[in-house]
């Protein structure tokens, strides 16, 4: 009853005049389109292996056994349902609204990341694909694939930019022992972008037994639908649990956003409440107006990369530019389309948090509630210190806690200045 | 009849085979280009396609990638990539300029400023990696009024329904890529290739050129056999990039690659 109709991709294409409410919120459209961000632009050679997975999605969503196989994963190997923590102290010494935490921390390899994998994996091995391929940034996502990958034995290789290599060496070394190889990307700017770039070429190459399992909201069509899709169960849970526990639909949602898959699989089952807020937090880097950011929501410009069309960080010329954050999983100049699409319509709001705060989140969740969040995550925490003290002891905020920070120690304690 | 359309049926005619080469503005210094594409010219070649530089080119192999990074080294934008076409355009009017890249580039800069600057400089042909047919629509509209053609790429998993909504929509020629994978990758199936293009020159009239994998004479001429058009870029980026240390010498060395390519076609 947790994958009812909301997991099915929306096929009806709505006008946006159309939709005066919410409550006729469907998309994307057939073609992969959220208004005019997302679709499809990908080389030729990609398009059959794309409408292949959209087939093969379409149909397996409305099969009973596919469902009952994902769902009994997600209980059996993920752990879920993930707990809907109601953050005490932290709501005490911020003195404002009730805190929640949704805990995709402790999900089977620490992050929200797996709930898609464990899907995708899923819809590889119906396809008979033998090979699996990911880009990561932060490792989180690589790992969650090497993971499934060596549940089903199949052969994974994980692209990762060659800084993110170096600053999350230990979860470089998890995905070797799960199996997997890791291929350093040396191209470009050595981030995730770039280790997107290079899956793309991989799967361009080997799309005949090759499945790439992308880890986030964007890509091409159907991409973005089906992470969302698997990731919503995010946003189901916490939707059922807020109301047990508080009778009520809470007032906030909070998520930090990279691409933005941990985020929009908490908002997307909440998108027709209308009365919930949605608040998507980026990375800030050194601040909106050093340019060294990862915030292309809040300070970037509709393009096209990877794939889809959506906000980017990109120069007058249309050339990618170089971002900056701290937690490699939000060092991404893009976005996903849906999340274009939510802030243009003005159901979603978008801000930026900067490394300062973020680490400065860290400390305080680790301190205050003995929970240590990704640094990714803790741009999220950031943006609940600042407002909750400001609303209603009454009102309620739910922010996902979409990752735990152990990979993220070394980074902390380099930022602190100690040697570990 | 369009120069792109003229420099394939003079080939057609004579019994050849047209030959098609890639080079990035501005790779590995911006001075080059007009030099280097007045040598290929000189050579033989029919067609340049000119890469426009891009920070992601996501479905290019090593050698193009190095390539576009050394064009941006230098800050070459768009316009720098139109002003080259145009300085080639003042002595050369025959050999036929078509545009490759990514849609951001064109995105960037607009779809009606850029045909339109395109058709100033004397583009002939546009070909964007990143733009399916689905998605062409105002672009195509805006070239095919000032007489550019969009030109659109096939790959060997392109199905027959689909090719022939593609081929639909194409103008100038059709681009088949030869090989699943990148540019300049190494695993071509010359005799897959051609039963792939006989296919399809039953449901097209569009010269068909190929491209992906063609790296010397001995490949380009067996596929000039069959195919309207060969198209050669990986081995002229790498042998420009590896002279760009000594940057006077380039102009030569494409032409002797260019040189080599249309002699073997020749022999075909």
């Amino acid at each position: 009853m947790r994958y009812e109709k909301s997991m099915v991709t929306p096929q009806a294409p709505v006008s946006e005049a159309a939709m005066a409410s919410f409550a006729d919120y469907n998309f994307p459209d057939e073609r992969g389109h959220f208004g005019r961000f997302g679709g499809r632009f990908v080389a030729e050679t990609l398009t059959h292996a794309l409408e292949e997975l959209d087939r093969v999605y379409r149909s397996l969503i409305k099969d009973p056994d596919f469902q009952r196989e994902f769902d009994r994963d997600l209980a059996e190997y993920v752990g879920r349902p993930s707990p809907l923590y109601f953050a005490e102290r932290m709501t005490r010494e911020l003195g404002g609204a009730r805190i929640y935490l949704k805990r995709e921390d402790l999900n089977h390899t620490g992050a929200h990341k797996v709930n898609n994998t464990i899907g995708q994996a899923l819809l590889a091995k119906h396809m008979g694909k033998r090979r699996i391929i990911a880009e990561t940034g932060a490792g989180q996502h690589g790992v969650a694939s090497a993971t499934v990958a060596a549940r089903l034995g199949m052969e994974c290789v994980v692209y990762m930019g060659a800084e993110d290599v170096e600053r999350q060496s230990l979860n470089v070394y998890r995905m070797k022992l799960l199996g997997a190889r890791v291929v350093p990307v040396t191209s470009g700017s050595r981030t995730l972008k770039d280790a997107m770039s290079e899956a793309m070429r991989d799967w361009v190459t080997n799309v005949d037994d090759t499945h790439y399992i992308i880890g986030t909201v964007a890509g091409p069509h159907p991409y973005p639908a089906l992470v969302r899709d698997f990731q919503s169960v995010i946003g189901r849970e916490a939707r059922a649990q807020c109301m047990a526990i508080e009778g009520r639909l809470p007032d906030v949602l909070v998520a930090c956003v990279g691409g933005g898959s941990n985020a929009l699989g908490l908002f997307h089952p909440f998108i027709r409440d209308e009365g919930v807020r949605m608040v998507g937090v980026e990375a800030g880097g050194d601040g909106l107006a050093t340019g060294r950011h990862a915030a292309p929501l809040c300070a970037g410009v509709p393009g096209v990369l990877h794939g889809n069309r959506t906000y980017l960080m990109e120069d007058e010329d249309g050339q990618i530019i170089a971002t900056h954050s701290i937690s490699a999983g939000l060092d991404y100049p893009g976005v996903g389309p849906e999340h274009a699409f939510l802030k243009d319509l003005g159901r979603a709001e978008y801000t930026a948090v900067t490394d300062e705060d973020a680490l400065r989140a860290f400390h305080h969740l680790t301190r205050t509630e003995g929970i240590m969040p990704a640094l990714e995550t803790s741009h999220a925490i950031a943006w609940v210190m600042e407002h909750a003290p400001n609303m209603d002891p009454e009102q309620i905020i739910v922010v996902n806690l979409s990752g735990r920070g152990d990979k993220d120690i070394l980074t902390v304690a380099r930022h602190d200045g100690i040697d570990l | 009849m369009s120069r792109l359309a003229t420099r394939f049926a003079e080939r057609r005619d004579a019994g050849s085979s047209t030959l098609v080469t890639y080079l990035i503005a501005g790779d590995p210094a911006p001075s080059v280009t007009v030099a280097a594409m007045e040598a290929l010219a000189r050579a033989g070649v029919d067609v340049i396609e000119i890469g426009i530089p891009f920070s992601d080119p996501e479905a290019e192999g090593p050698d193009i990638q190095a390539g576009c990074e050394r064009a941006l080294a230098h800050g070459v934008r768009l316009r720098d990539v139109l002003d080259m076409v145009a300085t080639f355009r003042q002595t050369d009017t025959r050999t036929a300029v078509v545009l490759m890249g990514y849609l951001n580039s064109v995105e960037a800069m607009g779809s009606e400023r850029f045909a339109e600057a395109a058709s100033e400089a004397g583009v002939d042909g546009v070909i964007l990696v990143n733009l399916p047919p689905e998605e062409a629509g105002p672009l195509r509209s805006e070239l095919e009024q000032r007489g550019i053609d969009l030109v659109f790429l096939l790959a060997p998993t392109t199905t027959d329904a689909r090719a022939q909504r593609i081929l639909e929509q194409a103008s100038g020629f059709v681009y088949y890529v030869s090989l699943k994978g990148t540019t300049g990758a190494g695993h071509l199936d010359v005799d897959a290739v051609r039963e792939r293009v006989t296919a399809l020159r039953s449901m097209t009239p569009l010269p068909i050129a190929v491209g992906f994998g063609i790296r010397d004479g001995a490949s380009a001429r067996r596929v000039a056999q069959f195919a309207d058009g060969v198209v050669v870029g990986s081995v002229l980026v790498r042998s420009m990039g590896d002279l760009a240390g000594a940057p006077e010498a380039i102009p030569a060395a494409a032409e002797a690659l260019a040189r080599e390519l249309r002699e073997a076609m020749d022999a075909a």
